[in-house]
């Protein structure tokens, strides 16, 4: 299946710039990255370093105060991201972008329980009664694939597994009805048979719910099953763009050593081909 | 017929009334790679920290070169032979400690000689060079630091190395890199490697046999070989198997 790729613009960026000043001069995490989205799937890659976390969270607006931020457009659904107030900001966050971080046991609140905080998210866009709340939060954690939502609803985040965390993470994405998801690392943290069960959760929703997601990861294989298109970016930039069914005519060096490298089943390659950095590829 | 240089025989570990390891039984030939997969809370890593030492167990039997250990206790000799590395290059080194430092101990601890040359021959061997010898960790690199804890585990000339998942911190770059220098650290040195990790890529790049391990119990014991042409007979195995080769839209 191919992804349904709206022709309405959701995001524009263009010339994106992430930048933190440090004692020994300014740290250029994202210098100049561009791209538009529309209600499909796009997953950007690339390795510890890249800027590939700090772009979505530019879009997410959750750069840290003392970071320099510069865009020629960072515009979602005709607002422009960074002339809005931070209310404005405040009210598009959560509600119309929402953000699905790596490891649900840092990003969930420890001393609240789940119901709870998924309650909070809804009532802090939503003006609804309680009973209300409380009903579409054990839908919500229904459509997550959990299995008894009346008793997890109660519980606190630590009595709750990794996998059942980020299904707990996705719901309280999603309860708003946002048009845009980024997910960070979604799945990163969790085992692997546990990792396809929350992809194929939120593949369902994101299909269903007609969003556009950005997808972030490492793992290049896992983005360009998931995504319809790749972004790949080296040191702050893309190197790369291209079609999730045209990995193997990856043109980057980069890219391809970034395929090459992965230890797979069945290919007995000793030793392993390395990445040959060049350092024109940071230019 | 190798002789075993590590015999694990009905071993269990139990951590009040958690079950670690419940009655598991594994035999590692001399020069041979063995790789140990399974999930979060399997036991994997517990089975390896038993063998170095590190966990007690209630019951069953360890024998390592053809000698019995019942509890923690180790002797030098012990680590002399069995040497091990650890998942997370950030923590398993000392961050007030230069890399120098952190290379002499183990030689004075087994009162080597020649250390200088010793230590230099090492850096060389990890591919770091002698630039990075008086740096301390924070200056390096996940990469950098897991070859220096290779380095401080090759060091000792040991037989046995047990690796616990020494790749899983790194990206998949420095990962390739990483895998590469054990296997020629294996091949010059006729080492045994013990390697646990979650990614059954990995393991059936580097190991020639492998345990599958769930909820503490091996779910079975197969050959690489066996792996590529799916001769395996266990479920779980097969769903391991499928979990790696990625997300498919059904």
């Amino acid at each position: 299946m191919s992804g349904v790729v709206g022709t309405d613009k959701l995001l524009t960026v263009e010339d994106l710039r992430v930048s933190f000043p440090t004692r020994t001069g300014e740290v250029q995490a994202v210098r100049g990255v561009s791209f538009t989205l529309g209600r499909e799937r796009l997953g950007i890659v690339g390795e510890s370093g890249s800027g590939k976390s700090q772009t979505g969270r530019a879009i997410m607006g959750l750069t840290p105060k003392h970071a320099k931020i510069t865009a020629k457009t960072l515009n979602f659904a005709g607002r422009d991201l960074l002339a809005i107030s931070d209310r404005e900001r405040r009210e598009i966050r959560g509600k119309r972008i929402a953000m699905v971080l790596q490891d649900p046991k840092y990003s969930l609140n420890p001393v609240s329980t789940i119901g709870r905080q998924i309650i909070e998210t809804l009532k802090t866009h939503e003006r609804i009664s309680t009973a209300e709340a409380k009903a579409r939060t054990l839908a919500m954690l229904e459509a997550v694939q959990i299995r008894d939502p009346e008793r997890v609803f109660s519980l606190y985040p630590h009595e709750v597994s990794g996998g059942m965390g980020q299904r707990v993470m996705i719901a309280m994405m999603l309860i708003c009805g946002p048009e845009l998801l980024i997910a960070d690392e979604p799945t990163s943290a969790l085992d692997v048979t546990v990792q396809l069960e929350v992809l194929g959760i939120l593949d369902k929703l994101v299909a269903e719910r007609g969003m556009g997601l950005i997808f972030v990861s490492h793992d290049l294989r896992l983005v360009s099953s998931f995504c319809d298109r790749v972004l790949v970016m080296y040191a702050g930039r893309v190197v790369e763009e291209l079609p999730s069914a045209d990995l193997s005519k990856a043109q980057h060096p980069y890219t391809q050593g970034l395929l090459n490298c992965l230890p797979t089943i069945g290919t007995d390659r000793h030793p392993l081909p390395v990445l040959d950095r060049k350092k024109e590829w940071a230019l | 017929m190798r002789t075993n240089v590590l015999s694990v025989r009905d071993m269990v570990v139990a951590f009040d009334d958690f079950v670690a390891l419940d009655h598991v039984s594994v035999d590692v030939a001399e020069g041979e790679s063995f790789g140990i997969v399974g999930e979060s809370g399997s036991g994997k890593s517990t089975l390896l920290r038993v063998v170095a030492g590190l966990n007690a167990f209630s019951a069953g039997t360890l024998t390592i070169n053809g000698q019995s250990y019942s509890g923690r206790s180790r002797s030098k000799d012990f680590y002399r032979t069995v040497q091990m590395v650890f998942q997370d290059p950030y923590g398993s080194l000392h961050p007030r400690q230069t890399v120098d430092r952190l290379l002499l101990e183990p030689l004075a601890i087994h009162g080597f000689d020649n250390v200088d040359q010793r230590i230099m021959r090492a850096l060389d061997e990890v591919g770091l060079g002698s630039g990075f010898r008086f740096r301390y960790s924070h200056q390096l690199s996940g990469g950098q630091r897991q070859r220096v804890a290779i380095a401080r585990a090759l060091i000792l000339e040991p037989k046995v190395l047990l690796l616990d998942e020494p790749t899983s911190a790194l990206d998949a770059s420095i990962q390739a890199e990483i895998l590469n220098l054990l296997e020629q650290a294996r091949k010059d040195r006729g080492l045994t490697f013990v390697m646990v990790s979650h990614d059954l890529g990995v393991i059936s790049h580097m190991c020639e046999r492998l345990a599958v391990m769930k909820s503490g119990k091996v779910v079975e014991t197969v050959t690489a070989d066996a792996l590529e042409s799916r001769a395996f007979s266990a479920d779980y195995t097969r769903q391991l198997m499928t979990a790696s080769e990625g997300f498919r839209r059904v």
